[in-house]
């Protein structure tokens, strides 16, 4: 029947969908791992984040100590001190203080290397967790157009609250634990994704196809899984990597105010805050987390840039 | 630079004002063609309207925007031959005199009136601005100027247009102060592209006669683009039709319209359906498949401290289809044909009213029955670019229907070839994505979609109205056939009077939300009795030509 097809349309009916079958072609034969991997600023960022991955998952074996240690007899070293210490069979070695010891004599380099653990876990936890529940409230806003005026007032509402100050409020209410600073870090940010969900499936759902859909009787929660929540998939990863970056960066100056995860776990922030009182004299307890949080952040960032170049067609550059 | 009285210089009657020569426009490499215009030779005279005509894809635009010098840098570039504007080589022209030209001695208007204003500025100052740009007029001189020109467009109230902001008015209006805005300083050339198509059919009339009136007023040449066959016998004295790239055919309107030489041109003219309806056999009367009484949608802006607005977008609408039968619904923009489909399909809630299948009433349906009731009613939308779920392959868009119905995959999928065999689609193409198909094959694939369903009524809401016209008349045949072949009702709703003609046994024609005439195809196109159809029909472009009657004759 396709020779019925050859004779029935005009020629150029027939040379316009070979070309638009090989351009299709040309772009499937780069699928989307090939696309990402030929991205400059995905390959930045994502090496930088494995390396953390790494760094956080081999902490132990890194040549640190117990970071928690307290030795008082080497308080307020310099980078690069030296001395004798007891590792973990008594005996006595020689080790390198990289980063110098804080106030209580403290490896830095311990420190910072187990702090490594507690920001990655907050910046993905939360970026997961804002995304999941945005994206379940925010399709249900979307679609659901009784609930939308509903939702997106407690949404207003949960904006209107700054989220440093929900923080703090939180953990002194039900202590500084993990859990408790994931959950404050991420309610603030839930208004964010859901808006951004909420918007894309208002215009999706306008789509003949998403119509056509309707009319071809599809039950609405396969028609939300298959014709509006891939549309979705692109942007929510990139806010996701924006809101992973912004929870590291909260964590740290929530433990910095000492808001955030008790002072004994080793965290970027509490580091830092704990070496805030001698910095002018010894200002490695604040550089070395600082550098590291610096490094982790912007790798996020330009990760988040890289994958919204590739996968949000709309700000795609033309292949 | 135009002097303060902005004296038009002085022409040599009888010499072209523009002369294309050879011109070769290369298109980037990886493209399906080397050149998107490819060694084309037009020449516009003065007070002469060319039109360039041709599908989609054949190099019209490209055409236009070589001459503006408005090429998309660093990926079209012309390489070969001249673009003579009076004798000024415009390919060899510097950015700055190119820029000193138009709106001088070259204009252009546009398709879409809404986004080539500036939404910001008021109509006023966006004309006042080409005036303080290209002369050196007064304050004063300019503002009689610009009331002149607005004016001359037949704008009411002048002084209240050149106030107002592009939102505030209607597109016909929008593409009246384009045309000033073009005018304003007299050009030799007028560059028109597509300046109706996103107009309804009574202001395009209106605006063609504009264009018409203004070019001899001020002895402009006009290259004027378009698809529309209708345009072309309505406004042009010569024509060129393009393919490809390339003029198939340059000549004097009535020789190209009505004894084409190319057989192309043949094809594309016999395409182009007539207004003449097609004499149908009398039917025997059938049982009404879909019925609505009085079926009303009422939108209610409720404002929060502010009054409420209500639109009646569809009020007290009678309209029967019984099997084997295509009923057309035509109107403007905004005359409620979509709204009344979308009711029927039940995409929105009808405000009252009754819409009846057989004895159940889709309009008060609840759930269940409703999902029954859906498969019996099924449509087919304009767009064949979006009513395709881009990321499932066309396969899974077609048994994605009867699936919901409780059909076994493999049932399905055997259908689903079945049907891709009806609409004329090699079936084993199932896997491939909706980017891997054409407009006109995509539309096919909808209308698979809508058939693996088993409706009694087929929707066609402006199905073709997307479609090239050799593209259309297919789609519109397969349409036809279906008809036949399953004993459809079709509901047809379009504003193309011709295409209705050519498919409709009886047709409605809606005016603000009513249905203010029904009857036969042939009694309301030969004898229309309300006025609004009469005027409609009036404003139908190359009304008297009969393209598709007179060639189909010939064969």
């Amino acid at each position: 029947m396709s020779q019925a097809d050859k004779t029935d349309a005009p020629l150029d009916v027939q040379i316009e969908a070979d070309a638009a079958s090989q351009a299709a072609a040309s772009v499937r034969q780069l699928n989307l791992a090939q696309r990402l991997l030929r991205h400059r600023s995905v390959i930045f960022g994502g090496i930088i984040m494995i390396v953390m991955l790494l760094i956080s998952m081999a902490a132990p074996y890194l040549g640190t100590i117990d970071p928690a240690y307290i030795d008082p007899t080497n308080r307020n070293k310099k980078p690069g001190y030296e001395a004798m210490v007891q590792d973990q069979y008594d005996k006595e070695i020689q080790r390198t203080y990289w980063m110098g010891t804080d106030a209580l004599g403290r490896d830095i380099y311990s420190r910072v290397i187990y702090g490594t653990r507690i920001s990655l876990v907050v910046g993905l936890a939360v970026a997961a967790l804002s995304v999941a529940v945005g994206l379940a409230i925010g399709l249900l806003a979307g679609y659901v157009r009784w609930l939308d005026s509903v939702i997106m007032r407690v949404m207003d509402g949960l904006m209107a609250i700054p989220g440093i100050l929900l923080a703090i409020g939180l953990v002194s209410l039900s202590g500084a634990t993990i859990t408790t600073v994931i959950v404050a870090i991420m309610v603030p940010e839930i208004p964010r994704v859901v808006r951004l969900v909420r918007s894309i499936v208002l215009s999706i759902r306008e789509e003949p196809y998403v119509e056509a859909a309707v009319a071809i009787g599809t039950p609405l929660l396969k028609l939300l899984a298959r014709h509006i929540l891939p549309n979705t998939m692109a942007p929510l990863i990139v806010q996701g990597s924006y809101v992973c970056a912004s929870a590291i960066l909260v964590e740290a100056i929530l433990s910095f105010l000492g808001a955030g995860i008790s002072p004994e776990t080793p965290t970027w922030g509490n580091i830092m805050a704990e070496g805030r009182v001698f910095f002018r004299i010894l200002p490695h307890n604040i550089f070395f987390p600082g550098v590291f949080l610096a490094v982790t952040v912007l790798a996020v960032n330009v990760l988040g840039d890289g994958l919204r170049d590739t996968l949000d067609p709309r700000l795609a550059k033309r292949i | 630079m135009v002097g303060g009285t902005a004296k038009r210089p002085p022409r040599p009657t009888g010499e072209a004002v523009l002369e294309i020569d050879g011109l070769s426009v290369a298109l980037p490499k990886g493209a399906d063609r080397e050149h998107a215009v490819d060694n084309i030779s037009v020449s516009v005279a003065p007070k002469e309207i060319v039109c360039l005509v041709g599908e989609s894809g054949s190099g019209k635009s490209v055409t236009a925007f070589s001459v503006m010098g408005l090429l998309p840098k660093g990926q079209l570039a012309p390489v070969a031959g001249r673009i003579m504007l009076q004798g000024e080589d415009l390919l060899q022209a510097s950015e700055a005199r190119l820029r000193d030209l138009r709106c001088t001695r070259m204009s252009m208007i546009f398709q879409e009136p809404m986004t080539a204003l500036n939404p910001v500025m008021s109509c006023g100052n966006q004309i006042d601005e080409v005036l303080r740009t290209h002369t050196t007029m007064s304050q004063a001189e300019r503002q009689t100027r610009i009331l002149d020109i607005l004016e001359q467009v037949h704008l009411p109230e002048p002084p209240r247009m050149a106030a107002s902001y592009p939102h505030q008015l209607s597109g016909g209006q929008r593409q009246r102060i384009m045309i000033a805005m073009a005018l304003v300083l007299d050009p030799v050339l007028l560059i028109a592209d597509e300046p109706t198509t996103a107009l309804d059919v009574t202001t395009q009339a209106q605006i063609l006669r504009l264009i018409r009136e203004l070019q001899e007023r001020h002895d402009a040449g006009v290259l004027f683009i378009t698809h529309d066959f209708g345009v072309v016998a309505e406004v042009a004295d010569k024509v060129a039709v393009m393919q490809w790239g390339r003029i198939v055919e340059f000549g004097d309107v009535h020789q190209v319209l009505t004894d084409p030489r190319e057989p192309y041109t043949r094809m594309l003219v016999s395409s182009v359906p007539s207004m003449k309806p097609k004499l149908r056999g009398a039917r025997e009367p059938a049982a009404y498949i879909l019925q609505t009484k009085a079926l009303s949608k009422t939108y209610v802006d409720r404002g929060f401290l502010r009054k409420s607005t209500v639109v009646e977008a569809a009020k007290d609408v009678d309209l029967q289809v019984s099997r084997g039968e295509t009923v057309g619904i035509v109107g403007e923009s905004g005359s409620g044909k979509t709204t009344v489909a979308r009711c029927i399909v039940r995409l929105i809630d009808p405000t009252s009213g009754d819409i009846m299948i057989d004895h159940y009433n889709i309009a008060t349906a609840k759930r269940g029955e409703l999902h029954d009731l859906r498969r019996r009613v099924q449509i087919v939308f304009q767009d064949p670019y979006r009513s395709l779920n881009p990321r499932r392959t066309v396969g899974a868009s077609i048994i994605e229907g009867p699936m919901n119905y409780g059909q076994r995959r493999a049932d399905a999928e055997s259908r689903a070839r079945e049907l891709m065999d009806l609409v004329h689609l090699d079936p084993s193409s199932l896997d491939r994505y909706p980017h891997q198909f054409s407009g006109g094959q995509r539309q096919r694939i909808c209308i698979a979609r809508a058939l693996a369903m088993g409706p009694d009524l087929l929707i066609a809401d402006e199905a073709v109205s997307a479609l090239d016209v050799s593209v259309q008349a297919q789609v519109l045949r397969l349409l036809d056939d279906i008809r036949n072949e399953f004993n459809l009702a079709v509901l047809f709703i379009t504003h193309d009077l011709r295409v209705a003609a050519q498919i409709c046994d009886r047709v409605l024609v809606m005016h603000k939300g009513e249905v203010v005439e029904q009857g036969t195809a042939h009694q309301v196109f030969s004898n229309p009795r309300h006025a609004y159809s009469r005027a409609l029909l009036d404003a139908a472009p190359g009304k008297d030509w009969e393209f598709g009657e007179l060639l189909n004759a010939e064969r």
